[in-house]
């Protein structure tokens, strides 16, 4: 039996991530340049709307930096999960499943790949946000914010994989851009107040684990929440656990051709 | 010498559809072997299995000693693969592919910069081992997946249809780096191909695999020796004359026939001097011969006659497409 935590074989999997993440820079502009409109043009656009659960003093682009980070979070982790698929379409799979490591410490280094070139991402955003004028708590609310983004990272890179497992082919990816990652971004609580929404609208955003990202990213960056910081995380962290346990699960048992 | 592979009755049956039909061969250290068979027959299954990637239906396999379902990691640590896909990382250069590739195995840095060295020489990309692969040419990417299959000193290695869709010039190059690593590094060497000249070439011994069975299997020259005479082709004009064929059959010194796409392949000891004889009868019969040719026997003739079909033949039949087309719908 191989070892089921192999370091080494999880600081490769997390370099070949990295390496990739960073030579593929014109894909790092593409996928900071939607966060970065939402914040321009959505963030200018609603300056003067007052949304009634908005407590005073707190400008819409405030309130919706939080929202645009856990926006880039979602995406970037996503896709990370799935570039499984990627891998098992051009080959790669079978080159990495055919060696003595362990599955476990493949999706281990995957998911801390996937969490890095996220948190990269989130962190960029979160930069460019205060660069716009969005007001942040201070210092212990940003570091306390990086705990809130990698949980979300996290979960969302497990839940990709175990989607990527599951999938055979690269052409279900839109759908699951367009029936997942939009329905969870979108019922987050990332564009609006949860505040005295309909019931059908805020049953599903309780549901949505994104909520409690942003909701916790919110309550760290501006000091604003819906929820108690602590449920936030905790809601979180269970997801997060589940999300990397399920995602293992089923990369262990995936076929390669 | 000890058996680098023992296959015992080995069996793949994908939904009701047997890949693999209870093989049985010992493949001896150091030997390089090859498993020759039109596509879909099997080859790349059992290579699978042998690779720990598929599990068997029944029967056993042993790699290097080790049962490929009971110590499936220990089969891995002494086995190299190539595969018949590109499996690289596009986005890597090629010395990070080989580097992604030895730390997986968990070689030291002393070792990794060592054996790159020494396999980017062998296959000659020692020059363009810091392009991103995405840049390479097909035969280089070919040449660098057998160099990172060599990175941790695999005791076999197995090589899935080697040069498919590789030009002739690159072909014979691989051939050439085949033979030296089957020497140089004394690996035990298994590959598969549908090329018969390929496996003619390069094996020590031969096993074509049809249906997923094997029905021959010996060293290219024993093979070839079963045919035991040259060949005689005749290409004729309309469909074959059985009035014709039953004539020819009454001749002691022609020892089989074979029909093949308006061909008639007569096995004549001699042959040269038997061609005058052979228009002579044609022109009684009133068949019209349009060519003649004379052969020495090849595995092409060794595959026609355990199959009774060439290998190109056995590709595009109708139930072989079918097959293939199910074979596709399992494995992707």
């Amino acid at each position: 039996m191989a070892q089921l935590i192999n370091l080494e074989a999880i600081y490769v999997m997390w370099l070949r991530e990295m390496k990739r993440f960073f030579r593929a820079k014109s894909r790092i502009a593409g996928s900071l340049a939607m966060p970065f409109f939402f914040l321009a043009f959505l963030g200018t656009g609603f300056m003067n709307v007052r949304f009634s659960g908005m407590p005073p003093g707190v400008n819409y682009i405030d309130f919706l930096a939080p929202g645009v980070i856990g926006m880039i979070l979602l995406f970037a982790s996503l896709t990370a999960g799935i570039s499984v698929l990627w891998d098992r379409e051009f080959g790669f799979l079978k080159e990495i499943m055919v060696t003595p490591v362990s599955r476990v410490s493949i999706v281990l280094g995957r998911i801390l790949g996937g969490v890095s070139t996220a948190l990269i991402q989130g962190i960029l955003i979160l930069l460019i946000s205060i660069g716009m004028g969005s007001k942040i708590v201070g210092i212990f609310g940003v570091l306390s914010s990086l705990v809130f983004m990698v949980l979300i990272s996290a979960g969302f890179v497990g839940l990709g994989i175990a989607i990527a497992s599951r999938m055979k082919d690269i052409h279900g990816f839109s759908l699951i851009m367009n029936f997942v990652i939009m329905p969870i971004f979108l019922l987050s609580g990332a564009l609006f107040p949860l505040e005295g929404l309909p019931t059908w609208l805020i049953t599903l955003a309780y549901i949505d684990p994104l909520t409690y990202g942003v909701d916790g990213l919110r309550g760290c960056l501006i000091g604003i929440s819906h929820f108690n910081l602590l449920v936030d995380f905790l809601i979180l962290l269970c997801f997060c656990i589940v999300m990397v346990g399920i995602g293992a699960y089923l990369f262990e048992k995936t076929e390669v051709d | 010498m000890a058996d680098a592979i023992e296959i015992n009755g080995l069996t793949k049956v994908f939904d009701g559809l047997v890949a693999v039909d209870h093989v049985s061969i010992n493949i001896a250290e150091g030997e390089l072997f090859g498993l020759l068979g039109p596509n879909g027959a099997g080859k790349t299954t059992l290579i699978k299995m042998l690779a720990t990637l598929l599990m068997p239906t029944s029967g056993t396999a042993k790699v290097s000693g080790y049962d490929v379902t009971k110590d499936p990691d220990k089969v891995r640590r002494c086995i190299g693969i190539i595969f018949q896909d590109p499996s690289l990382d596009n986005r890597l250069t090629g010395k990070e592919n080989l580097d992604f590739h030895a730390r997986m195995y968990g070689m030291d840095r002393e070792l990794r910069e060592k054996r790159m060295d020494e396999v980017l020489d062998l296959v000659e990309l020692k020059d363009k081992a810091n392009i991103l692969v995405e840049n390479y040419s097909g035969g280089m990417k070919r040449r660098l997946e057998i160099a990172r299959g060599l990175m941790h000193h695999p005791e076999v290695l197995f090589l899935d249809e080697p040069t498919l869709g590789l030009d002739p010039q690159t072909r014979r190059h691989i051939w050439e780096y085949i033979r030296n690593l089957n020497k140089k590094e004394d690996i035990t060497i298994i590959l598969t191909t549908h090329y018969i000249e390929e496996a003619d070439y390069l094996c020590d011994r031969v096993a074509i695999i049809d249906y997923g069975k094997i029905v021959a299997l010996d060293a290219p020259k024993n093979l070839k020796d079963t045919i035991g005479a040259d060949i005689v082709s005749l290409e004729i004009s309309d469909s074959v004359d059985k009035d014709f064929v039953a004539m020819l059959g009454k001749f002691k010194w022609i020892k089989k026939m074979k029909e093949h796409d308006g061909f008639l392949d007569l096995s004549v000891k001699n042959g040269e001097t038997r061609i005058p004889e052979l228009m002579n009868i044609a022109q009684k019969a009133g068949v019209v011969v349009q060519s003649v040719s004379l052969r020495k026997p090849t595995l092409e003739d060794v595959f026609l006659h355990y199959v009774g079909k060439t290998i190109r033949e056995e590709e595009t039949s109708v139930k072989d497409q079918v097959r293939e087309r199910m074979r596709r719908r399992w494995h992707n």
